[in-house]
């Protein structure tokens, strides 16, 4: 899949044993997916953790890949909270890659910012606070990146309705003026 | 256009039916490809499909030296002000080809976000079905327009022929968006209380 990272699989029991130790009860949970680990921790404990896998010696998550965020709004499963927020993350010398899953909670959709660690969460953090709604403390600049400035709202919550609230029949346009001189004038 | 005896070297014709038959054997399109139907519309205008055969080989990406606009592809709330001022810039006469589902209806994407057809907002003089649409059908849709031309008839000439002049409201040239998008909005949320966030 990586042309040039080659992917080490039995390393992930490193990384496995690694989090563990330092997280202890704080870690939620964590998860097998097809080719990574993923760490369930509270929003507030997140930045701990990110901070660990990026700066520990034998581990140096220094790739930033993604983040995205999910709503578990009427969701079959029990979650421990509404909101969780993903960050995906790529070991170069491990070989390995991590998701970090960050619950945040409904009432105070808040959490704070990864952009002093990655810069690259810059961008994606302003999408998911778009789109969610999930505020990032800490952040240099949180604004819109994909709808409009004057938008209210954040389309990607399960309760927003699918057709929008009406923003369809009322959003700036274009008003010719130009288009035929005014009678009379 | 009525050319008299081919062995002789003389014509007659009016003016307004040369400028016709000049302006729509060379239209100028200006695209607008926004999605996959951009694709189709490179497609007929390469080498296989050639519409230099219909005159229209000069790809502006300029409105002001345009006067054919082809929206292919979805338009956003975000990005409808950015089109209308396109079509705007563009001078008159000109006409308008909406590509494929998207543009002419919204398509598939009945969402908060996409505008559910340009004509809403600007004049269409052709509507292509397809998703996306072929070549050929891109073909047709530009003959249609050539017709048009050729007629002298242009859908931005109606909407500037309904203008009564006196009245500033009636001056502008695309509908206000309140009057059409009612019936796609949920009557229970109106637009005063999405706004209101």
């Amino acid at each position: 899949m990586d042309a040039l990272i080659i992917q080490k699989p039995e390393n992930q029991l490193t990384l496995i044993a690694k989090v563990e130790a330092h997280m202890g009860e704080r870690l939620l949970g964590r998860e097998e997916k097809s080719h990574y680990h993923q760490f369930k921790v509270k929003g507030a404990d997140a930045k701990d953790l990110m901070r660990f896998l990026r700066d520990d010696a034998s581990l140096g998550f220094s790739y930033f890949i993604d983040a995205t965020a999910v709503d578990y709004l009427r969701y079959p499963i029990a979650q421990p909270e509404r909101y969780a927020v993903i960050y995906t993350l790529l070991s170069p010398a491990l070989g390995v890659r991590a998701q970090v899953k960050a619950f945040v909670p409904e009432g105070a959709p808040r959490m704070p910012s990864m952009t002093d660690l990655f810069a690259g969460a810059n961008w994606t953090e302003r999408e998911v606070w778009d789109l969610y709604g999930i505020e990032f403390l800490g952040h240099p600049g949180l604004t819109r990146i994909l709808m409009p400035d004057d938008y209210e709202g954040h389309p990607l919550r399960k309760d927003y309705p699918l057709k929008g609230r009406g923003e369809r029949g009322n959003f700036p346009v274009y008003h010719a003026t130009t288009q035929k001189p005014q009678g009379g004038a | 256009m009525g050319v008299s005896g081919s062995t002789n070297d003389w014509a007659t014709t009016t003016l307004n039916t040369a400028v016709n038959w000049a302006r729509a054997n060379s239209l100028w399109p200006m695209p607008f490809g926004t999605a996959c139907c951009g694709i189709e519309m490179m497609a007929a205008f390469m080498a296989k499909y050639d519409t230099a055969r219909f005159g229209s080989e000069v790809m502006k990406f300029s409105p002001r030296q345009s006067d054919l606009l082809i929206v292919s592809g979805r338009i956003s709330l975000k990005m409808m002000p950015v089109l209308q001022r396109i079509w705007e810039q563009m001078p008159e006469p000109k006409w308008c080809i909406s590509m494929g589902a998207c543009a002419s209806s919204g398509g598939v994407f009945d969402t908060y976000t996409l505008i559910q057809g340009v004509d809403q907002f600007i004049p269409v003089d052709a509507y292509m079905p397809g998703c996306p649409p072929r070549p050929e059908a891109f073909l047709d849709a530009l003959m249609m327009v050539q017709e048009k031309a050729k007629k002298g008839q242009a859908k931005s000439q109606e909407y500037v022929t309904q203008d009564s002049g006196s009245d500033p409201a009636k001056s502008v040239a695309f509908r206000t968006p309140d009057a059409h998008y009612r019936h796609n909005v949920d009557q229970s949320t109106p637009a005063a209380e999405g706004k209101a966030g």
